[in-house]
């Protein structure tokens, strides 16, 4: 029989339990287009936690703190596996952080932190459902407001 | 003990009942005793980035009743911000100058963006659509003199509570005190939804109506505002709305209100409260218009250390 090279990965990461419409954004957080080993990308699959969900499998790859605090905002169920030799060596939930800087762009065209040159600063004020304030304009988003840069 | 002292005063968020009790407190004492010295020596520097004679006047005039003296511009083109400069920039250095900033901007989250920049104290007095903190505790004066305490009021706001930052803090100032709030608009300047999770956090009880006469009756004090003509981006949207709530005597004698039922207004006004409503007994707001000098003498004076 032959042997699917996308069904499992040997070295890297799998990222399960996305909620299915954020596959794709998880694969842009991750920029799985400049990676040039296996990916393999699964969508709509069935879950019993989720109804339909999102994996990401990438050979060769170790998730940074701050990509699994982006995947968090978009995906909160979302797990992350750490394969080596084939086998799942660490598996842990990505946590949403109390507080984030940096890599979200407030959603307030009138907000100073689009204006000036500053790192963009918010807390987190509900986790389920999503809800953070921003800590120039106190202006609060939700996961459809959200923009990652 | 409470100590004011350095405290920024950026957003009502950032202040504790006890805190306003306080404030409040001193307000008084300042309006009782009048004029002093105690802020002789001292400088303020008000950073006005947009026009704002009346915030500005009163800080002006609060610092000088104190024996300080004030620096400052209130217009953008006059200021290094048109040569490129940035904020931060313009704020580190001026604080070289000064003891004391007082920030008003277009810009939403300027004044937490200076307080985070300097180490001297910052005074919020408007920044876009967002907070007036110092608007809030003129009001919260106000409401505290006219109806002897501030627990468990009934208050409408009425008219553009979509940009009215004044409404937002005093809804949240008042969130401290039990307050059951009415909010009054129509659809389209409804309370934004963020203010709204924020009170439900504090368990506030609040309802949203388009119609004064449903909620009239139940109403302790009646916060006005002033449909802003110049934060809608279209003119035609203005027009749709532009007075469509009304204050008169007349109409007052029409509506079914409790006979202390008291009106306030920031101020100014355009067509949303009638002269006749001036002499009734329901209108407070030149006297709210007044307190803005002792509550602004006693946040100049505390953040600045002089009444610990």
């Amino acid at each position: 029989m032959k042997k699917y090279e996308v069904s499992a990965i040997k070295e890297g990461t799998v990222i399960d339990q996305i909620a299915s419409r954020s596959t794709f954004k998880v694969a842009n957080i991750l920029n799985i287009q400049d990676i040039d080993q296996v990916v393999l990308i699964g969508y709509n699959l069935s879950s019993k936690k989720l109804g339909k969900k999102g994996i990401i499998k990438i050979e060769g790859k170790l998730l940074t703190q701050e990509e699994v605090n982006k995947i968090s905002l978009i995906s909160p169920d979302a797990t992350v596996n750490i394969i080596k030799g084939s086998e799942v060596v660490e598996k842990f939930k990505v946590a949403i952080p109390d507080s984030i800087e940096e890599f979200l762009k407030c959603f307030n065209p009138n907000c100073v932190s689009n204006h000036q040159d500053i790192q963009s600063r918010f807390y987190v004020i509900n986790k389920n459902p999503i809800r953070i304030r921003c800590h120039y304009c106190e202006r609060h988003m939700g996961e459809d407001d959200i923009e990652l840069v | 003990m409470i100590s004011l002292k350095n405290k920024d005063i950026i957003s009502i968020l950032d202040v504790t009942k006890e805190e306003i009790l306080y404030i409040l407190d001193i307000s008084k004492r300042m309006e009782e005793e009048g004029s002093s010295e105690i802020l002789n020596g001292k400088v303020l520097a008000n950073l006005f980035f947009e026009p704002s004679t009346r915030t500005r006047i009163s800080f002006e005039t609060a610092m000088k009743r104190l024996g300080g003296q004030v620096v400052g511009f209130d217009e953008l083109g006059t200021t290094s911000t048109v040569k490129g400069e940035s904020l931060r920039d313009s704020v580190k250095i001026i604080e070289g100058y000064c003891d004391i900033i007082v920030l008003r901007h277009f810009l939403e989250g300027a004044s937490r963006l200076t307080a985070d920049s300097v180490t001297i104290p910052v005074i919020n007095a408007g920044d876009g659509a967002s907070q007036h903190p110092t608007q809030t505790f003129v009001d919260l004066y106000t409401i505290k003199k006219v109806k002897g305490e501030l627990e468990n009021l009934s208050i409408g706001f009425l008219g553009d509570l979509k940009y009215g930052r004044t409404a937002h803090s005093l809804a949240y100032a008042m969130s401290n005190f039990g307050a059951e709030m009415y909010f009054i608009s129509p659809p389209s300047l409804r309370i934004p939804k963020d203010y709204l999770e924020e009170l439900e956090s504090r368990n506030v009880t609040y309802h949203e109506v388009e119609s004064l006469n449903e909620v009239s009756s139940k109403l302790d004090i009646l916060y006005c505002t002033r449909i802003q003509k110049e934060r809608f981006s279209d003119p035609v949207e203005y027009e749709k709305v532009r007075g469509i709530y009304k204050l008169s005597k007349p109409v007052m004698d029409e509506l079914d209100v409790k006979e202390d039922l008291k009106i306030l207004h920031p101020l100014p006004r355009v067509d949303e409260m009638d002269e006749s409503l001036d002499d009734t007994s329901y209108a407070v707001y030149f006297q709210q218009a007044h307190s803005g000098i002792p509550v602004r003498e006693t946040l100049l004076a505390t953040v600045l250390g002089a009444i610990q």
